[in-house]
């Protein structure tokens, strides 16, 4: 076979070009990612010098003064995370079974949509929904309204991630199950659910991980704390709006405070993240 | 032999839900009852998406009486008066998430195709890993991240480069301010790129095995091939990711309200400080001087979320289709 000179040009230009458009494709992964190296190395280099035992044990000091910390903040994000996911999980776990178990079912499929529209709302949306039917007609800013509201953010991704966990079971368990005269729900409960649970508890910690750093849904309804919040229908501080508050304003001493906890915030959130997938090698994943 | 071993699983093949297929007799009470606790809990999500929607806008009603379609292209902003318009915020919040995605949307696509059909798939895996771990990061820290070092590094380096070569131009004039639309359109592309990518490579991992091999075997190179085969295959799901991802930068809060500096004013300029419906909410929301000034803040986010809804169907709606052509394949 004789390749003419033209075609050979042409053939090399085809080669040069996708090669090209390879490496193209190379740097913009690498382009992609420096934001990554640089957030994170700045939130270090600022923040670690101020991370120091008093930033865990001292509480916010007035303007002016210098020092003191962020126990509060740091104890607040742990509560209304903690409650949020004593609300969101059974709710999302429970429609993620239905979903699964009913699969086929036309109502099962506008359930399932509507998770996956709903994770796409704007969070401070959630937040004007709670202040509206929580905060305004019953008690104010409180930690019980911030929890509700990082609740509902929680509860479409443990949903959709609860589901495709459960459909992982292979179909022969359940059929086991059943075949030994098992009834239905109790194979559901004590099989399938059982079998899915560690992909389940994954998918939870992926999203704990997720309304964690969540900021909006919370300035309307936790609203944030210079003390202990004492009760659940009080104000709490929490870690991302006392970040926010600290690094929108004009003091040095409170701008450096905000990269500490941010440091701290960052820190909590990836280890989350980092330690599921450690320990699922990788495979783990929230629903988006 | 495919063909065989194809009709052989179709034969055998259970249905998913055979707890729910009449044959196997009645259902029992506790079945009943678990389903019917599990449906009530599903319902809840329904539920909260209808009382979200009617909530905001039983919210946002008096300004909706107050004010009218007007709302939407006033640009008066006036709380001390009681008079309220929508026009800057829902410029701002156009103009930066249309920025974003220009600077994002290509770079995802770059990203995608890098992890599904450039990298080798140990390295594609832990590449993807690094890019959702940008997605991991909380918004507060980009907005911190984007005050005290992008924003003035922008300003600094990259506003007089533009001004210099694209100067002619009435997006590139002016002043240079750290806390600018430009910013937040920066931040925001970093903040949506994960998502637009990671919802690509999905979408790209589903385009089957054959349509490659078949384009390599007609001599055509690897970017031939991603134009051949995977591309035109997985389209409808990179619009969707696309649309995906502009709902998430319609929605950006907290970041974009650190960075763009809060001023309800209209400039041509990229240079300057704007606003978005997001960033306006979290920042007056608490402060609303009269209920008619709160009405109108909630009417604000009534338009973002209604947005969002729309997006988001359109959106989902493409990836489903784009996602799960090769699912009815499988099934066949």
């Amino acid at each position: 076979m004789k390749v003419s000179p033209a075609q050979r040009r042409h053939d090399s230009y085809r080669k040069i070009k996708s090669n090209l458009m390879v490496g193209l494709t190379i740097g913009a992964t690498v382009v992609a990612l420096i934001p990554l190296f640089f957030v994170l190395g700045y939130l270090l280099s600022k923040g670690a010098a101020s991370v120091n035992w008093d930033f865990f044990t001292k509480m916010p000091v007035p303007v002016g003064q210098v020092g003191g910390g962020m126990a509060n903040a740091i104890v607040g994000t742990f509560e209304l995370v903690g409650l949020a996911t004593l609300m969101g999980v059974p709710i999302g776990v429970g429609a993620g079974v239905y979903l699964a178990e009913n699969r086929g079912s036309q109502l099962a499929q506008v359930i399932r949509f509507a998770a996956d529209v709903m994770m796409g709302i704007p969070t401070i949306v959630v937040g004007i929904f709670v202040y509206g039917i929580f905060v305004k007609p019953f008690y104010g800013f409180s930690t019980l309204s911030g929890a509700i509201a990082l609740a509902i953010i929680m509860i479409p991704l443990v949903t959709r991630t609860a589901e495709e966990m459960i459909l992982l079971v292979p179909q022969e368990m359940r059929e086991a199950a059943l075949a030994l005269g098992v009834p239905s729900w109790r194979t559901t409960i004590s099989v399938v659910v059982r079998t899915a649970i560690s992909g389940i508890a994954t998918g939870v910690i992926l999203a704990v991980a997720r309304v964690a750093g969540e900021t909006a849904p919370l300035l309307f309804t936790a609203f944030g704390n210079r003390f202990w919040s004492t009760s659940l229908f009080q104000p709490i501080s929490s870690l991302t709006v006392q970040v926010y508050t600290y690094a929108i304003s004009p003091f040095a001493d409170w701008q450096r405070q905000a990269w500490a906890g941010a440091l701290v915030l960052t820190a909590i959130v990836l280890a989350m993240e980092l330690g599921v997938r450690w320990m699922t090698r990788g495979s783990a994943r929230v629903a988006r | 032999m495919a063909d065989l071993a194809e009709t052989v699983t179709e034969r055998v093949a259970v249905p998913r839900t055979i707890t729910r297929s009449r044959g196997f007799g009645v259902r029992s009470a506790g079945d009943r009852i678990f389903n019917l606790s599990t449906l009530a809990l599903a319902l809840v999500i329904l539920a909260l998406l209808f009382g979200l929607t009617l909530q905001l806008f039983t919210h946002a009603l008096p300004s909706i009486r107050a004010f009218g379609f007007r709302f939407l292209i006033s640009t008066d902003w006036d709380p001390s008066n009681d008079v309220y318009g929508a026009a800057p915020f829902i410029y701002g919040t156009a103009v930066s998430s249309f920025l974003a995605l220009l600077i994002a949307v290509p770079l995802a696509l770059g990203v995608a195709l890098c992890l599904s059909e450039m990298a080798p798939a140990w390295l594609g895996r832990k590449l993807g890993f690094l890019v959702e771990l940008l997605a991991a990061i909380p918004s507060v820290v980009y907005g911190l991240w984007g005050v005290f070092v992008l924003g003035p590094w922008l300003r600094d380096h990259v506003d007089p480069i533009l001004a210099k070569y694209l100067g002619f131009l009435p997006f590139f004039q002016g002043p240079h301010i750290s806390v600018s639309m430009f910013t937040a359109a920066v931040v925001l592309a970093i903040m949506v790129l994960p998502y637009i990518s990671a919802v690509c490579t999905d979408v790209f991992r589903v385009v089957p095995q054959t349509q490659r091999e078949a384009a390599f075997a007609l001599g055509a190179t690897k970017w031939e091939m991603v134009r051949m085969a995977v591309l035109p295959f997985g389209i409808s799901g990179v619009i969707g990711a696309v649309i995906l991802g502009l709902g998430r930068a319609l929605g950006e809060t907290i970041a974009v309200a650190m960075v763009i500096g809060n001023r309800p004013e209209i400039s041509a300029s990229l240079f300057m400080p704007s606003t978005t419906l997001a960033s306006v909410i979290a920042n007056e929301f608490v402060e609303a001087t009269s209920d008619l000034n709160l009405a109108a803040l909630v009417e604000l986010g009534l338009i973002l979320l209604v947005l969002g809804l729309i997006l988001n169907i359109a959106a989902r709606t493409l990836v489903y289709s784009a996602t799960q052509r090769h699912f009815h394949k499988d099934k066949r």
